[in-house]
């Protein structure tokens, strides 16, 4: 049980990067990027090849988040310049990273067992925690500053970026740097802790980061005060935590694409339904409440 | 102060549906002045704004903004000249936003947006002047969220954002149709008062001929992209002005 909680808790924090990611382009910028299910593995390739070509594991870890970005700058490219529909830019540049990452390594699963990782400087679960709150704490000072409150509205109302005298391009591209770029060094960090890259461990990883935005969405709904990354974070750790206890009861690992799924809809339709039907005899104005007044 | 020559512009060019708006369209504004354009739905009140203000691109002619030619500068360029209040309460503001947060935006506004905190405690007092000067109690909601406050609340806001950065030209798109009698005098009250106040020059769009005379210099009357009636709102009553506009779209109706 203990080994269940530790290994959650790990995963949830590897994940939450790739929640964190994921957030700025569906939650800021409202794009459904899919191109993540290619950047996730990419970041994987990307640190393998620098492994293999003798460089130590941080820098690796930092060339996946770079090389990230710039899947993040082809598919902002896409529907920026050439003006392609944003889900279809993200699924071209998630086809163009599935032969990128094969052509990396020339190998679909390259393991990574006899190589250094970045959790050889500390525990895993500290080294995470690090790494965690530094992406945290810089996305929240950035979203904080002038430009930051850019791509915040950038989402939010195009015509008010223009009107502020400002290209809204270039702060579309910005976010989707910084997505891709964070979602690649989840998916560099995955591969360490994992011990080897694959090709497919991409495949539905979109479905992953909705759920924990979601699960962290429902933590207090209605309450300000509680930061949209930390959301993400604690969103990912539950999903994982969900994920394990599924798994603890005894159902197949192939079984966890369907449970993910499972797991999205059960929370949308938490927050669009039955917070309202649970809620109803707390609701001012309900039978209840005009015959007790 | 604004010049626009010879401005051509037509939709859907070389098909069966052209639409001709502007064929050699000529308008002068002078500074410090408030012109109101009227005219009937289709006539091309609301294009010429968004020649103006770059949201489309003429097909021919030249703007020229204090001398400067603008007409091939894009629309964020131009918004370092021209303020602009829409009808819709929620364009050119960012509601899931504090007023706060928004007024802190308006205010960097033309300028370069670095990676330094936005909110200033040395800003919140210069707010809190113009947020008093609606007397709308906005100046107590400052971390409310925009998307909380009412159509008026919203309009008001939205003028103050568009006019604190003083703007060569300020454009103001029917900015009251939305709102109920009441609330559109008092947001019109509040617009002559901020014009006066930072001198700026004034073009607005109005479907309201009584608030078109009250408010401005100069009435303009457009009908079918053609300037059909020019004249100072002095030498004009209500009653004439709305007869004209009745035996002018009555020929377009027929």
């Amino acid at each position: 049980m203990n080994s269940l909680i530790i290994t959650s808790l790990e995963q949830g924090l590897i994940f939450s990067i790739l929640a964190m990611g994921v957030f700025i382009t569906y939650k800021i910028l409202d794009i459904a990027d899919l191109s993540v299910e290619g950047t996730f593995p990419f970041g994987a390739f990307i640190f393998a090849k620098f492994m293999y070509m003798g460089v130590n594991p941080i820098i690796s870890t930092l060339m996946a988040f770079i090389f990230g970005s710039l899947a993040g700058l082809l598919t902002s490219i896409l529907f920026t310049k050439l003006k392609i529909k944003p889900l279809l830019s993200g699924i071209l540049t998630m086809t163009i990273l599935y032969s990128i990452n094969l052509r990396t390594n020339g190998k679909a699963n390259i393991p990574l067992f006899s190589y250094d990782s970045i959790f050889d400087f500390n525990s895993t679960l500290v080294v995470l925690i690090i790494i965690v709150l530094f992406v945290k704490i810089i996305l929240d000072q950035f979203l904080k500053t002038e430009t930051g409150y850019l791509l915040i509205v950038t989402g939010d109302n195009e015509s008010f970026i223009k009107a502020l005298g400002k290209n809204i391009n270039m702060y579309k591209t910005m976010g989707m740097m910084i997505a891709n770029g964070l979602v690649a060094l989840s998916g560099a960090l995955a591969s360490q802790f994992q011990g080897f890259v694959d090709i497919t461990m991409g495949s539905s990883i979109i479905v992953v980061a909705l759920a924990s935005i979601i699960i962290g969405d429902t933590i207090n709904k209605d309450s300000n005060k509680i930061k949209n990354t930390t959301r993400a974070i604690l969103g990912a750790i539950i999903y994982k935590f969900i994920e394990g206890i599924v798994l603890d009861l005894g159902l197949e690992p192939t079984d966890f694409k369907a449970i993910s799924a499972i797991i999205v809809i059960i929370f949308i339709s938490y927050n669009n339904f039955l917070v309202d039907i649970l809620s109803f005899n707390r609701r001012k104005g309900g039978v209840n409440y005009v015959k007790n007044n | 102060m604004l010049k626009i020559t010879n401005l051509c512009k037509s939709f859907n060019s070389n098909t069966d549906n052209q639409i001709n708006i502007f064929n050699n369209f000529n308008l002068e504004v002078e500074t410090n002045t408030s012109t109101a354009i009227i005219g009937p739905n289709g006539c091309g009140k609301t294009t010429l704004f968004n020649i103006i203000g770059g949201n489309i691109l003429a097909d021919q002619g030249n703007i020229f903004l204090k001398e400067k030619n603008i007409s091939k500068l894009k629309e964020e360029e131009r918004a370092k000249y021209i303020g602009r209040v829409y009808q819709n309460p929620s364009m050119g503001i960012s509601s899931s936003l504090t007023i706060l947060e928004n007024l802190s935006l308006a205010n960097k506004k033309g300028e370069k947006f670095t990676l330094k905190k936005l909110l200033k405690k040395e800003n919140i007092d210069k707010y809190i002047e113009l947020l008093k000067d609606l007397s709308l109690g906005l100046e107590k909601k400052l971390d409310t969220k925009v998307k909380f406050l009412s159509g008026g609340q919203r309009q008001a806001l939205s003028l103050i954002m568009a006019t604190m950065k003083y703007p060569d030209l300020l454009l103001l798109d029917e900015h009251t149709a939305a709102l109920d009698p009441k609330t559109s005098n008092l947001i019109m009250e509040k617009t002559k008062k901020l014009i006066e106040k930072y001198s700026i020059t004034t073009i607005m769009i109005s479907h309201n001929i009584k608030d078109a005379l009250k408010y401005s210099d100069r009435i303009i009357m457009l009908n079918g992209g053609q300037i059909v009636l020019d004249k100072p709102s002095a030498d004009i009553d209500e009653k004439e002005l709305i007869q004209i506009y009745i035996r002018k779209f009555e020929q377009i109706v027929a």
